[in-house]
């Protein structure tokens, strides 16, 4: 499998390529080279898929683990090296399919929607750049090559956030994104460095006696990896970068910031599972407990918002919260007896990054035709653009978990594994998938029902994008519909490595089929109609909570203050005032004093023979006096 | 005659054509011929110490040689070059060569300009070649020295203050550097000044403890330690361009060479007495800088500050005495040196256009003049450790090596020092966003021009080197860290 290697280099080499030489290039010989690329890398990953998958496996029942590449980029001792190379197992030969197939839907999709923008070159390069670098992350061979492309998808994100850098939002919103994930870095890298030391070693699978004697250390290491996986995937409190991200093009949003670039904190977890289960199930706790909080706040928050890109955003935050659920409530490494989740959680990243893509994209051509994001623009669109709303309804239904959408299996899967780690986490999540059900049907019946904004519609008439943009969604909303239907995903990966047969749990899907239709039809009742009254009378009745809600619990406010404040005001402005009052005035002074000893002393040398001659005299007299004396 | 002679053959030659040059014309090809003569030199050296080690030379110092200069006290001009002076030598040449075409359009006195600046270069050549205290002493000196008349003469803003503190500051630490190295003569037995003969004998512990912080500190206020950095920001404000980009990119690398080589090599037990207490301050450089970088509104204080913060942990990752930070701390050198002198370079650029280096003045630079910008989106990517430039090679060994020694004290520095990622990443995308992202609200701005051939020239060969060091770091790594080894050995002991 040594062309896995062109997975990585064909998109490095079309951002090398765009990066220096895009600007003399036409905007579509520049798009024709990024999209080209990586519909090759496309083939290839389904490739490597294909001959992985149906390869015998080992005689453990497992596949085997392949690392085509490898070599020392880094050393540093002889245990402890930074290698780069490819590693391919189930669930790092699953991501390479979610990604290559997300990202070559956006790179044909953005053909449509950045049409004669400036900058399109630059765009493709940037969308290769991040292609290469996630691709690079989720085959990591260690996990400092994984910190290494992390870093790479970090400023990509980054860099597309801040596409349209002469918009302030956009600029302040890259840069946010960027300071809070480095922060929630700083922890990845504490932990990397604490592993690296008890372990000796920066590959996943330590020696069983270092593991052994680790301890506490083992736990703490994995905890602060989580951080940087909080951070990356938008766990509260780490979230407030991901709603901002939306200033970045849409199609990029639907890449990075929705299907694939986030979910690389589950898939860390994801990584590092046996080790977690192994020596720190309780950390892995702490995980669920954060996943399950973080998707309800963002899912209470998704109730009240009116853009419609940050209503995905929160529902992102949201459904990440599930799959780090998912992982979080694994007990053992036996699908059977507690170690479902694991399947459960791949699998839910799986379908997710695909309907969510779906969404995002529709979003994107909702935002194409009537030039706003707001909700209150839209209204009746489903006449205008049928395309985009059945593929976006397909997509609802599929978060919603209606049955037979790919959405229900996996969220299906999901419930099914809280409720064996307990029945209250079980409801908690049921009731979360309900809120799901409910924001995700408000947004729908928004854009395409209700009132059609009249008077905006009178200068420009919405209408359906054109084939390069409805093509990636109907190959989307298809892939959505059939991919709850394969079974054997449960036999590619499933936590211990064994076949797992995907079985429904009657008694879960039932319920939560029945708590999703309850939610829908209580938004059908709510927004379907002309007006909402229902709603309006809500959100006066209580105004506190939905402005709360609006402005998502003032969570950038507490960090506002923290970062503006606090780091600005309390600790560099007084720093760098003692820095030029108190130190360097010091150094200063002594030069102060310096000169003040030369002028005292200055007067001595007069050049007046007479005075010379004086102290001449006068120094002789005195050592006589001494001599004689003595 | 030894080929390392020629390092400083050629800084000599390259005066004497400058001093016969007759016009600008004559003296830019001099400085071109001779700082090509120099990179290529410093290339073929790099070349050739690894493959001499590759057929298995296991002396400590490869061309070595020694001639006697003033026998009562035992001084020779004594050359030899490890691993750690190769890639120095090798920085410095990329850094006089870029920094030749960064000075291009110079005026007034663009004669006496160069002149100065080919001394300066003279001194740091000789003294990353040079294994003899006193010969060593005396080219930092020479190095020292035409800084002042550099910032004085073709300096911006209060140029003679800047020059007087830089000059003085820096000559207080020489002061401390000469005790400091009739310290170890005497001390060594008042035999031999060579290094490589000194550190045969035993300097008695109570010499070591005088001693030791004595040469630390004298090396240390070059390498901006904490608090004796105040002459950066200043200095570095005043500077011209190249002088900059020479200061930051090199001159500053011979305080931490200097600590490493002289004060750490030579007095070890000094080094174990008094590493605690440096540490505390190094550790305080780091974060210290870094902060007071964040509010700055000058885009050269804002580099001065952030060479004090990267310098500090230079310093930082030395005295933490493991191989591979020690190896950490060269790497960071070669990498500060080599992204300080891009951005500098950068912003002499801009300045040169805007004439303001005010960050709130600027705005929208990215639309006016995008290869500019461009570069200097890299260099802050370099420097705030993205992988894949040099920043993050550097980094991450420090913080790796750091993370080896196992005690509660050196842990909790390490976890601080750790914490400059992040504030490098604030001051850094703060300068971004305000002066190249956005609209440009100057209608003056809005009529310069990009980059001339020069400067593109001067930050091509930067960026390649800062990316070339980044994308393929196991040479730098594997060459620095066979010579730290001797060091660390001694250190060890």
């Amino acid at each position: 499998m040594e062309y896995t290697i062109l997975i990585l280099a064909l998109p490095m080499f079309s951002f090398l390529l765009l990066g220096l030489a895009g600007m003399k290039m036409s905007h579509k010989v520049a798009g024709t080279i990024g999209t080209l690329s990586l519909g090759i890398v496309t083939v290839l990953s389904y490739l490597t898929a294909f001959r992985y998958f149906t390869a015998p496996r080992t005689a453990d029942g497992t596949f085997e683990t392949l690392m085509p590449w490898n070599f020392e980029w880094l050393p540093f001792t002889e245990s402890l090296h930074i290698d780069m190379g490819i590693l391919l197992d189930p669930i790092s030969v699953m991501m390479l399919v979610v990604i290559s197939t997300v990202s070559l839907m956006v790179h044909i999709y953005s053909f449509g929607y950045m049409k004669g923008e400036v900058g399109f070159q630059r765009y493709y390069a940037f969308l290769s750049l991040f292609s290469m670098s996630m691709l690079g992350l989720v085959v990591a061979t260690n996990i400092f090559q994984m910190y290494v492309f992390w870093e790479l998808v970090g400023v990509s994100s980054y860099l597309l956030i801040g596409f349209y850098y002469t918009k302030p939002e956009a600029i302040a919103a890259s840069k946010k994104a960027f300071i809070v994930t480095r922060f929630a870095d700083l922890g990845f890298l504490i932990g990397i460095l604490i592993y690296g030391y008890y372990m000796q070693t920066f590959e996943f699978d330590p020696a069983q006696e270092r593991l052994m004697q680790a301890g506490m250390v083992l736990p703490l290491a994995l905890g602060l990896m989580f951080v940087g996986g909080a951070g990356k995937s938008a766990m509260f409190p780490l979230h407030i970068w991901l709603p901002d991200a939306m200033e970045g093009p849409t199609p990029v949003s639907a890449l990075i910031h929705a299907a694939t670039m986030v979910v690389a904190g589950v898939y860390l977890v994801a990584r590092m599972f046996p080790l977690f289960i192994g020596f720190a199930p309780e950390t892995l706790h702490i995980v669920a407990y954060v996943g399950a909080f973080t998707a309800f706040y963002a899912a209470s928050v998704a109730c009240a918002q009116s853009d419609i890109k940050r209503v995905l955003a929160f529902s992102t935050i949201s459904q990440i919260g599930f799959m780090m659920v998912a992982l979080g409530v694994c007990t053992s490494m036996d699908p059977h007896e507690g170690g479902l989740g694991y399947m459960a959680g791949m699998f839910h990243l799986f379908t997710h990054a695909m309907f969510k893509a779906l969404l995002f994209l529709g979003a994107g051509c909702i935002i194409h035709a009537v030039h706003s994001n707001e909700m209150s623009t839209m209204g009746g669109l489903r006449k205008y653009m049928p395309i985009t709303h059945i593929t976006f309804l397909i997509a609802c239904l599929a978060i919603a978990g209606i049955p037979p959408f790919s959405g229900f299996f996996s969220k299906d899967e999901i419930l099914a594994a809280c409720f064996q780690f307990s029945p209250a986490m079980g409801w908690i999540m049921t009731i979360i998938a309900g809120m799901t059900a409910f924001y995700m049907f408000r947004l729908y019946y928004g854009i395409f029902w209700g009132t059609e904004n009249k008077e905006l519609h009178e200068h420009h008439t919405p209408h359906e994008s054109p084939l390069s943009m409805t093509f990636p969604l109907m190959f989307l909303a298809l892939i959505t519909i059939v991919c709850g239907w394969i079974q054997p995903f449960g036999h590619f990966v499933s936590s211990n490595g064994h076949a797992y047969d995907i079985h429904l749990d009657m008694n879960v899907a039932v319920t939560s089929v029945v708590v999703a239709l309850i939610a829908i039809a209580i938004a059908t009742w709510m927004y379907a109609r002309d007006r909402q009254p229902v709603a309006d009378m809500l959100a006066k009745r209580f105004a506190t909570l939905h402005r709360a809600a609006y402005k998502r619990f003032y969570m950038d406010e507490v960090w506002m203050f923290v970062t503006k404040r606090i780091i600005f005001r309390c600790v560099s402005k007084p720093l760098a005032w003692f820095d030029r009052h108190a130190i360097d005035q010091f150094m200063n002074f002594m030069a102060w004093c310096t000169n003040a000893a030369g002028g005292t002393i200055q007067p001595l040398q007069n050049g007046r023979i007479q005075s010379y001659t004086q102290w001449f005299y006068g120094g002789i007299i005195v050592l006589v006096v001494i001599l004689l004396l003595s | 005659m030894n080929i390392l002679s020629l390092f400083v053959l050629i800084p000599l030659l390259m005066l004497l054509g400058l001093w016969i040059a007759r016009n600008v014309s004559q003296v830019k090809g001099v400085m071109v011929v001779g700082s090509s003569a120099l990179l290529v030199l410093a290339t073929w050296l790099t070349v050739a110490y690894i493959g001499m080690r590759q057929a298995g030379a296991t002396e400590e110092m490869l061309f070595t040689d020694s001639i006697m200069w003033y026998a009562p006290l035992h001084i020779c001009y004594s050359v030899g070059v490890d691993g750690i002076s190769v890639v120095m030598l090798l920085l410095s040449a990329i850094i006089v060569f870029t920094g030749t075409f960064a000075s291009w359009k110079l005026k007034p006195l663009t004669k006496e300009y160069f002149l100065w600046f080919t001394l300066l270069s003279t001194g740091v050549f000789g003294f990353f070649i040079s294994t003899d205290l006193f010969t060593m002493f005396m080219f930092y000196e020479v190095a020292l020295i035409p800084m002042y008349l550099l910032i004085g003469v073709w300096g911006s803003g209060r140029k003679e203050y800047s020059a007087m503190k830089l000059t003085l500051m820096l000559m207080g630490g020489s002061a401390f550097l000469l005790i400091g190295i009739l310290g170890i003569y005497y001390g060594a037995g008042g035999e031999t000044m060579n290094i490589l003969e000194i550190v045969k004998l035993k300097i008695p512990t109570e010499i070591q403890q005088i001693f030791f912080p004595l040469t630390f500190l004298g090396f240390g206020v070059l390498g901006a330690l904490f608090p004796f950095h105040t002459w950066s920001p200043d200095g570095h404000a005043s500077a011209p361009t190249a002088v900059s980009m020479l200061h930051a990119g090199v001159l500053m690398k011979l305080g931490g060479y200097g600590c490493f080589r002289v004060a750490m090599y030579l007095m070890p037990t000094g080094a174990a007495i008094w590493g605690d207490f440096f540490l505390i301050l190094t550790t305080i450089s780091v974060v210290y800088g870094a902060f007071s970088a964040v509010v700055q509104t000058d885009l050269k204080y804002i580099n001065a500050y952030s060479s004090v913060s990267h310098c500090g942990l230079v310093l930082f990752a030395l005295l933490m005495m493991t191989r591979v930070s020690a190896t950490g701390a060269i790497l960071q050198m070669l990498s500060h040196g080599l992204m300080t002198a891009l951005f500098f370079a950068l912003i002499g650029m801009i300045y040169g256009r805007t004439h303001t280096r005010d960050i709130r003045q600027l705005s929208g630079l990215m639309k006016i003049m995008p290869f500019l910008s461009v570069g200097y989106v890299i260099a802050g990517l370099a420097n705030l450790g993205l992988p894949g430039l040099s920043g993050f090679i550097a980094e991450m060994t420090v913080f790796t090596g750091s993370f080896q020694v196992n005690d509660v004290f050196h842990r909790t520095c390490t976890v601080i020092a750790t914490t400059s990622i992040v504030i490098t990443a604030v001051y850094i995308l703060r300068v971004v966003g305000k002066i190249l992202y956005g609209t440009c609200d100057n209608p003056e701005h809005l009529k310069l021009t990009d980059a001339t051939w020069d400067e593109r020239l001067s930050v091509i060969c930067l960026i390649a080197a800062v990316a070339g060091l980044g994308l393929a770091p196991w040479w730098a790594s594997d060459v620095i860290s066979g010579s730290v080894e001797p060091i660390i050995s001694q250190l060890m002991r």
